[in-house]
């Protein structure tokens, strides 16, 4: 089933008695080419570009609640590419180029929203380091754009301008930033990976590995033994757990970020606005809610609920830059479980393990990368060599010393 | 979180700073000749469990001390709390 214009309307004439569910509830084969473990945007976008790109249609998505009941449907959607750092800022760059034309690619509404990101700064030394990113920005044709606060005085007049410890002095745009519906990021790859024939299936947990003289033969799970060529771990904030199954230790701790949103509003932000002398960030979305969070709360957890300390710098973080976020109520607010990696900066790359493959270490930044996080796992599981833009998202950079540390904070995840 | 401070009581957690694990406290001996991949272990790998993990804390805005905490990453129970100094002497360090 296509959607169109002509559908929506002959439905609606009819009193939409024509939709169908977009996706099968299949009962797992014997056997597949790739196993994908994981349910999140990164799991099913790699289900979609692998049978669309690739032609690999015998694939199993194994999800162990329900499709989107991860951190992608969690965050805070915003999407960029104003990275620095070659490791990273192609692969980015091609996410966000895959985000312009997902629409009309897998054909459903994910209201894709190009209404920029700005990143504010304070200082003349911030203002030097955002001028050096806006460069490298501009070296991977993400397009960059520095606004004095002259400019940003008109387009934005509610900023705190003349806070004492905080003035602002200007910013950082990429016009082509913005936000995204993330569970239709979700339901729109499903639905694309279904239709050419990948298996979602649902409740369904992946309790071990098939391992036989190094090589992986499948997996176990709750309902039995799924036989597999190439097995594609996707799990995010549980990679550590998951991994540990096959004998693995990796360069990654589990934190919680949380998120919050008010109620609804009159149109107030025109795009994503970040603080720069602290860590908080805000948008308004579709339905008028302000939505916006911070830092992670920064220690090891697997509880999917935050703690308060972090509730207050946040809150705090959004008094400093736009008082009139003061006069609105709270609706909501939750947590997700962040795969933080040692440098800040993700993996897509075989294991020791012939024929598993692993993709995480996403921290609280990976929503943005799902497109190409799928596409470029898809291309490592379907050529066995990774895609030109992930080349440096190897698990043994830490041995080897190539790091993508963007913040240069060392091996200490709860400062990325 | 309140965090039990063998010498100080209950102190609220945001007054420490957390590093990470307190398999930290155990660093690899620079002279064998695996060095350079125990320390890649050292440095980089990490358990990550869900469920009771030894952890290190510094209580920065109180005493200074560095506290190994016991505490339960799926709900946030703290079981245990000791002196890092004490932790790192039993188990053979010399401070
Ligand atoms: C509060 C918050 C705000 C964020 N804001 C942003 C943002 O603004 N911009 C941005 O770019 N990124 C953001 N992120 C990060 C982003 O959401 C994640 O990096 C990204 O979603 C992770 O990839 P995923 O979608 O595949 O993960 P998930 O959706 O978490 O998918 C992993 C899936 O694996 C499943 N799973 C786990 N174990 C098993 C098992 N044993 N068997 C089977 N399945 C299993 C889980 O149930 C889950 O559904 C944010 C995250 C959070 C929590």
């Amino acid at each position: 089933m296509r959607y169109s214009a002509l559908k929506i309307l002959k439905e609606g004439l009819t009193g939409n008695k024509g939709w169908k569910p977009v996706w099968r509830e299949p009962e797992p084969k014997k056997e597949y080419d790739v196993i994908i473990i994981g349910g999140g945007g990164h799991g099913l976008a790699t289900a979609y570009y692998l049978s669309k790109v690739y032609g690999v249609t015998n694939v199993a998505v194994l999800e162990k609640g329900w499709i989107g009941s991860g951190n992608v449907g969690r965050n805070t959607t915003i999407i960029r590419s104003n990275y620095m750092l070659p490791g990273n800022q192609p692969f980015y760059e091609m996410s966000l180029k895959l985000w312009e034309g997902l629409e009309q690619d897998f054909n459903y509404n994910a209201m894709v929203s190009q209404r920029s990101i700005l990143n504010l700064f304070h200082s003349d030394g911030q203002r030097d380091a955002f001028v050096r990113r806006a460069n490298a920005m501009m070296l991977s044709d993400a397009g960059a754009e520095l606004a004095d606060a002259a400019q940003l005085r008109r387009e934005l007049p509610f900023l705190d301008f003349d806070n004492a410890r905080f003035p602002i002095k200007g910013g950082l745009y990429q016009r082509r930033g913005g936000t995204v519906r993330h569970d239709a990021v979700a339901w729109g790859f499903a639905r694309g990976a279904d239709m050419n024939g990948v298996d979602i299936i649902q409740n369904c947990e992946v309790t071990g590995f098939h391992i036989e003289n190094g090589v992986c033969t499948g997996v176990e799970t709750n309902k039995g033994p799924i036989k597999a060529n190439k097995v594609a771990s996707c799990v995010a904030g549980s990679s550590s757990r998951v991994m540990a199954l096959a004998g693995m230790r990796l360069p990654i701790e589990s934190h919680v970020l949380q998120a919050f949103v008010t109620e609804g509003l009159k149109p107030t932000l025109p795009g994503v606005i970040t603080f720069g002398a602290g860590h908080f960030y805000v948008s308004q979305s579709d339905k008028g809610g302000l939505v916006f969070g911070g830092d992670i709360d920064g220690y090891n957890t697997y509880a999917q609920c935050g703690n308060l300390p972090v509730v207050e710098d946040v809150a705090e973080g959004g008094m400093a830059i736009m008082p009139m976020i003061g006069r609105a109520r709270l609706l909501r607010s939750w947590g997700g479980l962040m795969d933080m990696s040692m440098d800040g900066s993700p993996f897509i790359d075989k294991t020791h393990v012939e024929g598993l493959f692993f993709n995480g270490g996403w921290c609280y930044g990976g929503f943005k990368a799902t497109p190409a996080s799928g596409y470029c796992y898809a291309h490592l599981l379907a050529k066995d060599e990774p895609h030109p833009n992930a080349t440096e998202m190897r698990l043994d950079r830490f041995i080897s010393g190539h790091i993508i540390d963007e913040k240069g904070q060392g091996n200490q995840p709860n400062l990325h | 979180m309140i965090i039990n401070h063998p010498l100080l009581g209950p102190r609220d957690a945001a007054e420490f700073v957390y590093l990470g694990d307190a398999a930290l406290i155990d660093r690899p001996d620079p002279s064998v000749a695996d060095a350079a991949e125990k320390f890649h272990e050292y440095g980089y790998l990490r358990d990550n469990p869900a469920g009771e993990h030894q952890e290190l804390w510094y209580h920065e805005q109180g005493d200074r001390s560095w506290l190994v905490v016991t505490r339960n990453t799926l709900s946030h129970e703290i079981s245990k709390v000791e002196l890092a100094r004490d932790v790192a002497v039993a188990r053979g360090r010399g401070r």
